[in-house]
């Protein structure tokens, strides 16, 4: 539309003089006055309402119980928990396991997703339809169906602690979860992740410069072959420089039969494999359809330029292709992460303490601070709702930059 | 100006909604009087307490409490609907007012009492946690089970009895903790758990459902107190008293002969304290409420306290769990009624 006169041609000094309320302006301004008191006094009668309610009740409001002592224990938490820390810590512990199982399976979610979507598009039928069936059967089935399934497939298909199946690596594995060695904590191991820090920075700054040197047309390190070295040589030699040699600096401990089940070393519960599974299984085929129509929409003509150049189907793929694609894909995948974090929530249904269990569970039950509790778990889910949002316009903007 | 017409529909409604949510300030009983209908929270599904049989309709020990109550109010004890709770969510429905009353085997504390904002009437049964565990483990006593794995249902005593029977002996052991019933049974019964606690009387009720009830033991600790009780929300005294007396009457009915056979008959008694209770004589009923025939409606619709034990987990049922402490206090149990007088 172009830009022309005002489409208003009353109440500008031709014709006659209109009242005030006669001016839609005016009028809409009073209604949104009149909207905003409304609001307003709706939530001041909310309020009012709560309080007049919990003091019937006899609750009394506040955040005091977050520092309480709590007397319920979870198991496999990140941030350790046992019966006796705080109700504050208890939160931090299912806020802890929520991240971790949405982040894993957002990581594996993408993955499968971009594959599937790809293999829609595939000219090869075998496997455009396999794609296609795979995608339909994910979508259209609930998602708590999905993840009790999953949960009672793990639980079913492998053996009870005593007929524990040995895998390579001193690995583990039984309907408990999947045992591994761990480090025990020594100066040792300490140095290997100061120096794994340390490493990792180095790598970042190289990887920095070399790609500036590049740009400018200079001479460059190849960083792939360099970082593998710098990664496993850092933290050896910091270890073996603090505690004198190697030999016993490294102290692991191994997953064994102890009584009733295999103790010592690292677990992985069927509860978070089964979560991370379904999840990821879940929200891959709605990324899939995403990639699919992201990449049906860059013009045929693009394609075809990349022949007409002479680049084969790889690079036309990956040079022309994914990065137009991904400008269009990147908006509606923000949404499928925030949709997975929300419903990893439905966890507590296969026994994986995350943050609603958690909070829902014992917390608000021993507390009686329903509306804190509650409160809290949105305002934490709309925090990370909004980080999402944020990272992910940013590097929408950084794709969406590349147009030239 | 598309959007005005929009925004004075969304100013009247927010206006409307203010307006009508106005806080009930009638009692309970009041309001569920006017709705002809009882708002019942009970349990999901726990065999004996609260399950819907094969047609659909609600049975069990709580459930004929929730009848019982409907049938002193109206006389007839349908007049109910159930709103099935886990154990994670009956104290929020409670507080919100999107029950009435919850019956569904909830264990009273005096933190139920004081911080969930709920008041617990009168005890309709005595219970006491403990461990259930497959013989073929060769366990024999609660003591024996340092680093046992141990499924538990989120939100419930059992969870926090648990960590204060291993906190108290030194013992370790991993939770895994389900929000249903369902759920917590079937991952003991697919071996994910070397343990499975709670009340004993879910024990009972619960190995029903599992693949083979009778390689299941219960273990002879018991590690808690779990009297069950109806609750009601708090602030509300006249509604509070209609709840206990129902509970309170079905006792005294047992203790005096009262049953379902032969109420109409023990109603033409000359006996003084027979006619107090069956509204007969004096304003007993009409005192908090409720037809002076309470009484009478209720052992007709229910039967006494003995005659809804015995027909839901006692002999007569699938659970056959012993009267023990649910008997009357003067046959050994600690049921007990302060006089309908
Ligand atoms: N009496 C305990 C436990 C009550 C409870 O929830 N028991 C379980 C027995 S496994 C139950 O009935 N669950 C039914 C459900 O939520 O599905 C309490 O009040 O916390």
């Amino acid at each position: 539309m172009k830009a022309g006169k005002p489409v208003r041609t009353y109440g500008q000094g031709r014709g006659p003089a209109i009242a005030w309320w006669g001016n839609p302006a005016a009028r809409a301004l009073i209604w949104q006055a009149l909207l905003a008191i409304a609001v307003i006094s709706l939530f001041v009668w909310a309020g009012r309402n709560v309080v007049t309610n919990l003091r019937a009740s006899h609750i009394t409001w506040g955040f005091g119980f977050l520092a309480e002592p709590a007397s319920f224990d979870i198991t496999g938490s990140l941030i350790p928990f046992r019966a006796g820390d705080s109700y504050g810590r208890a939160l931090m512990a299912g806020f802890g396991n929520t991240l971790t199982a949405s982040l894993t399976a957002i990581v594996i979610a993408t993955a499968l997703g971009f594959v599937v979507g790809v293999a829609r598009l595939s000219n090869n039928a075998l496997v455009a339809r396999s794609a296609s069936a795979y995608v339909e059967v994910l979508r259209n089935t609930p998602l708590l169906l999905q993840l009790l399934v999953w949960y009672n497939v793990v639980l079913k298909a492998l053996p009870g602690p005593r007929q524990s199946i040995a895998l390579p690596g001193g690995l583990l594995l039984n309907n408990r979860g999947l045992y591994g060695p761990w480090p025990v904590e020594s100066p040792g191991w300490n140095a290997v992740g100061a120096g794994l820090l340390t490493a990792l920075g180095l790598c970042i700054g190289l990887a920095a410069w070399s790609a500036r040197r590049r740009r400018e047309g200079k001479a460059a390190l190849t960083l792939w072959a360099i970082a593998p070295a710098v990664l496993i040589c850092l933290p050896l030699a910091a270890a073996w420089l603090t505690a004198g040699s190697l030999v016993g600096a490294l102290p692991v401990t191994w997953p064994e039969l102890r009584g009733f089940n295999v103790g010592g070393g690292v677990t992985l519960l069927p509860e978070f494999v089964a979560l991370v599974l379904g999840l990821s299984l879940y929200t891959s085929a709605f990324i899939a359809e995403i990639v699919r129509s992201g990449v049906q929409a860059v013009p045929k003509g693009q394609r075809e330029a990349g022949r007409a150049l002479g680049l084969g189907e790889g690079p036309i793929l990956r040079l022309i292709v994914i990065p137009q694609a991904l400008r269009l894909i990147i908006p509606p995948l923000t949404g499928q992460y925030l949709n997975l974090t929300k419903n990893s929530s439905l966890a507590v249904a296969i026994g994986y303490p995350d943050l609603v269990s958690i909070g829902a569970g014992p917390v608000l039950q021993n507390t009686g601070q329903a509306l804190e509790v509650i409160s809290l778990i949105m305002l934490i889910y709309l925090g990370l709702s909004l980080l999402t949002a944020l990272l992910m316009n940013w590097w929408n903007a950084r794709m969406a930059l590349a147009e030239r | 100006m598309k959007r005005a017409p929009v925004l004075m529909a969304m100013t009247c409604g927010v206006i409307a909604a203010a307006a009508n949510g106005a806080p009930a300030s009638a009692g309970v009983l009041d309001q569920v009087k006017q709705r002809g209908e009882l708002i019942c929270g009970s349990n999901p599904g726990l065999a004996g307490f609260g399950v819907p049989d094969d047609k659909g309709k609600w049975t069990g020990f709580d459930v004929d409490y929730c009848r019982a109550i409907s049938a002193a109010i109206f006389g007839d004890p349908d007049k109910v609907k159930y709103v099935p709770l886990t154990a994670k969510d009956r104290f929020t429905a409670l507080q919100t007012g999107e029950i009435d009353v919850l019956v569904r085997n909830t264990t009273w504390t005096m933190t139920g009492d004081t911080a969930v904002g709920a008041s617990f009437t009168s005890i309709n049964f005595y219970d006491q946690q403990a461990f259930m565990v497959r013989a073929r483990l060769g366990v024999k006593s609660a003591l024996e089970l340092n680093g046992a794995e141990i499924c538990v249902q989120r939100g419930t005593t059992n969870e926090l009895n648990l960590a204060d029977f291993f906190r108290a002996h030194k013992m370790d052991y991993k939770p895994v903790a389900f929000g249903s019933a369902a759920e917590t049974v079937r991952a003991y019964d697919a071996h994910r758990c070397d343990v499975f606690t709670s009340d004993s009387s879910a024990l009972y009720a619960e190995r029903l459902r599992m693949t083979n009830p009778a390689e299941n033991i219960v273990l002879p600790e018991r590690i808690s107190r779990e009297p069950f009780a109806a609750a009601v929300r708090k602030g509300d005294g006249q509604w509070f008293d209609v709840v206990r007396w129902v509970g309170f009457g079905l006792v005294a009915a047992e203790e005096a002969g009262i049953t379902k056979a032969n109420v109409e008959e023990k109603r033409a008694s000359d006996n003084p304290e027979l006619r107090r209770m069956l509204g007969v004589d004096g304003k007993l009923g009409s005192g908090i409420g409720l037809p002076n025939e309470w009484l009478v409606n209720i052992v007709r619709a229910v039967g006494n306290y003995g005659e809804i034990y015995e027909r839901n987990l006692g002999e007569n049922s699938r659970l056959k769990i012993p009267r023990g402490q649910n008997n009357l206090w003067n046959k050994g149990g600690l049921m007990y009624a302060p006089p309908i007088r």
